[in-house]
């Protein structure tokens, strides 16, 4: 049985006006939801390839590097957050004895987080769009890509690379209708110890949601006046508030409010 | 004193209580990750049969978060009633297992010994009970709840409509609305959790749904899931505040973590009740809880996830709630891993709680890093309402939009209405007979586009 309301649906991507069978979900809505499901599961433990994506990312930038966090494969990166935010040591050694002579401005670092989906998606167009912004004051460092990452690891490369300020980029928690969301957190003077409230956050970055350009354009923004304020987290912008209904540090944890 | 038991060849010690229950815990990843968990099964068990044999009225005298440390301990301390517990001062945990268990303790007995309960001694013998104990013990006590309905009444579930979108607009949040209500849910509350914390944006919620349970005459009540400091202000600007929001834990840090303390519920509880805004009662609090939130707060005192989750039973039961939800497949596979943590889990919240006295209901949750799907919540959804749960949720087609996460339908909450008889608060369902959107009892009828709600609905809400 349909639902006369299926209007509705023009103003919200919520699963509304699903019909009927009995009271129960339609065959249609149920495969539906499957599917997403399916989606956004394979999202979460497809592989990650650093290389190929070092591979891409190479002709926007010198200065590649591929890391690895102490978490040895997905299981034991979803059941070890302590693990997910730190590097293993051969990374540590590695970043250590590649340090720049001169401090950077800015390191990036990518993750595949909870979706490599996102990372291999949405990660080379924001960067081709974020990139260019940075005129010659920008003293960039290297973009390290670094395996089964979690938000906190920034602060340990930020530090060792003597970055001042470092830029993660990760894969979400994936929604059913969002399996491939990139996040963008930022800390100033990164170094270990730093809370979420030291954290900036952009969101939801897609082509369906926050477009990688635009993203670009925010994060910049929010680098520059970082840079000059000296500041990053809560005292940069009282917006990004932390929902307390995760506790985790699950990149859902942190919202964007609506522009 | 140590805990020592030997087993064959092995020689099993637990140096204190805390340390007891915690190795006592079924399986979990969240203790794992703590540290406090069992090294293996047999370690598990014999935990269990040396806690068996710890007498109920150690939990008094042996607290395991101290009393000068932590105001929740001081809480569950102070509030202890003795003359409530003597029906079982003698027992050991086991023993209690038994006696919850006898044909003879029903819910009357249950009820009236619950203030003499400390969450320590219900969390320790939930753990060594299997989860059909869970669902039967919990199936004999019924604790109801009113604002502007009756809510846990028995033979009666109830749906907390959640209608959430990414950036709070007003549109859409409203279609989420009219379809919950089409499908016979919204009467536990309609309750938005709002993207932004801003006063101003929660207000302009609260007036969108003010405006449809008065425009349509619905025997319920609303509330938008912001902190209780937002919703004080809320309330200071006029704004029509049903119920106050929170979400607690069982340690004074994890609370602090949370930014709230004891004494800013029980201001904010004074002032939703000022506003006298119930109809048939006065309880104006939800709380929402679930394992794992005082580790991830590192607030743990190295106590397993379970037993801090009971303590925040402790403080919810001081503000007399309407309604308590443990969002229980929410946090994420590193506290709870696969669809068994979470089924057990569950079954653990909600039996912990009503003992304790409180309306328990259920987020039958789960993430897409957790090894479970829609057929784990069936089960967990089909065992709670065996077990009496005063309510679930209601997310459109089980996916929240804004929260990314994947609940309970609408849909299967009439599954559930069907399967066990289960009606609505009798309020609300009168309401929905009255607008024709059951026919007969527990039974949607057809709507058609003439519909009241879908007429008027839409020339008031979407033009």
């Amino acid at each position: 049985m349909q639902d006369p309301w299926t209007d509705l649906r023009k103003f919200t991507a919520a699963r509304i006006a699903l019909g009927r069978a009995g009271g129960s979900l339609p065959t249609n809505a149920l495969l539906d939801f499957r599917l997403s499901h399916a989606l956004a599961r394979d999202g979460v433990h497809a592989p990650f390839d650093p290389d190929s994506l070092a591979a891409e990312l190479r002709p926007m930038h010198e200065g590649i590097v591929v890391a690895s966090s102490r978490a040895k494969d997905r299981t034991d990166y979803l059941l070890r957050p302590d693990h997910g935010r730190s590097l293993d040591e051969a990374s540590k050694e590695f970043l250590t004895d590649h340090r720049p002579v001169d401090d950077c401005d800015l390191v990036v670092i990518v993750s595949d987080g909870l979706s490599s989906h996102a990372a291999h998606r949405q990660v080379p167009e924001l960067l081709k769009h974020l990139l260019p912004r940075f005129d010659e004051s920008w003293r960039l460092g290297p973009i390290v890509i670094v395996r089964h990452g979690r938000v906190a690891i920034q602060d340990e490369i930020g530090h060792l690379l003597g970055a001042r300020l470092s830029l993660m980029l990760l894969g979400e928690r994936p929604g059913l209708g969002s399996p491939d969301s990139l996040g963008a957190y930022f800390t100033h003077r990164p170094r270990p110890g730093l809370t979420d409230a030291d954290r900036n956050c952009v969101s939801n970055i897609r082509p369906e949601g926050l477009s990688p350009n635009a993203a670009a354009f925010r994060l910049h923004q929010l680098l520059c006046a970082s840079r000059q304020n000296a500041i990053s987290g809560v005292g940069l912008k009282d917006e990004g508030s932390i929902n307390h209904r995760v506790s985790s540090d699950a990149p859902v944890g942190l919202t964007e409010p609506p522009s | 004193m140590a805990f020592t038991l030997k087993l064959g060849a092995r020689h099993h010690s637990f140096p204190d209580l805390r340390t007891l229950l915690a190795k006592a815990s079924p399986k979990r990843s969240g203790d794992e990750l703590a540290g406090v968990a069992a090294r293996d099964a047999e370690e598990r068990v014999a935990a269990q049969m040396l806690l068996a044999e710890v007498p109920l009225k150690r939990f008094v005298e042996d607290l395991i978060i101290p009393y000068e440390d932590d105001a929740v301990t001081r809480l569950i301390v102070d509030r202890q009633d003795a003359a409530a517990f003597t029906p079982v001062a003698d027992l050991t945990v086991g023993q209690f297992r038994d006696w919850l268990l006898a044909y003879e303790t029903d819910g009357e007995t249950l009820a009236a010994l619950s203030p003499g309960l400390t969450p320590e001694m219900v969390a320790a013998v939930s753990k060594i009970m299997g989860n059909q104990d869970l669902i039967l013990v919990a199936s004999k006590i019924r604790v109801v709840t009113k604002f502007r309905n009756t809510i846990g009444l028995p033979g009666h579930l109830s749906v907390r409509l959640q209608p959430n979108h990414p950036t709070d607009d007003p549109k859409a949040i409203a279609a989420s609305i009219l379809d919950g209500l089409l499908y016979g849910c919204g009467d536990a509350t309609i309750g938005i959790n709002p993207a932004t914390d801003s006063p101003a944006a929660c207000i302009e919620l609260l007036r969108l749904m003010d405006r449809i349970l008065t425009e349509y005459d619905i025997p319920t009540q609303s509330c938008v899931l912001t902190h209780v400091t937002t919703a004080m202000r809320c309330m200071e600007l006029g704004a029509p505040v049903d119920l106050v929001f929170q979400s607690i834990a069982g340690t004074e840090a994890a609370n602090r973590s949370f930014g709230i303390d004891l004494a800013m519920l029980g201001d904010a509880r004074e002032m939703a009740l000022s506003l006298k805004r119930g109809t048939v009662g006065e309880h104006v609090m939800y709380f929402e809880t679930g394992q794992g939130s005082c580790l991830s707060a590192n607030a743990h005192h190295g106590c397993d996830q379970q037993t801090l989750e009971t303590r925040a039973y402790a403080v919810a039961r001081e503000f007399s709630p309407l309604l308590v939800n443990t969002v229980v497949g929410f946090i994420g596979p590193e506290y709870l891993y696969d669809g068994k943590q979470i089924i057990r889990a569950g079954l653990e919240d909600h039996f912990c709680g009503k003992l304790l006295g409180l309306p328990m209901g259920c987020d039958v949750c789960y993430t897409n890093h957790a090894e479970a799907d829609q057929d784990d919540m069936d089960t967990l959804l089909s065992l709670l309402g065996m077990a009496g749960c005063n309510f679930i949720m209601g997310v459109p087609g089980a996916d929240d939009v804004m929260l990314n996460y994947q609940s309970t339908s609408f849909h299967d909450s009439h599954y559930l209405r069907q399967v066990l008889d289960l009606k609505p608060a009798p309020e609300f369902e009168a309401w929905l007979e009255k607008m024709r959107i059951f026919g007969k009892p527990n039974r949607l009828a057809p709507i058609t586009p003439q519909h009241g709600l879908l007429e008027s609905g839409t020339r008031n809400l979407f033009s």
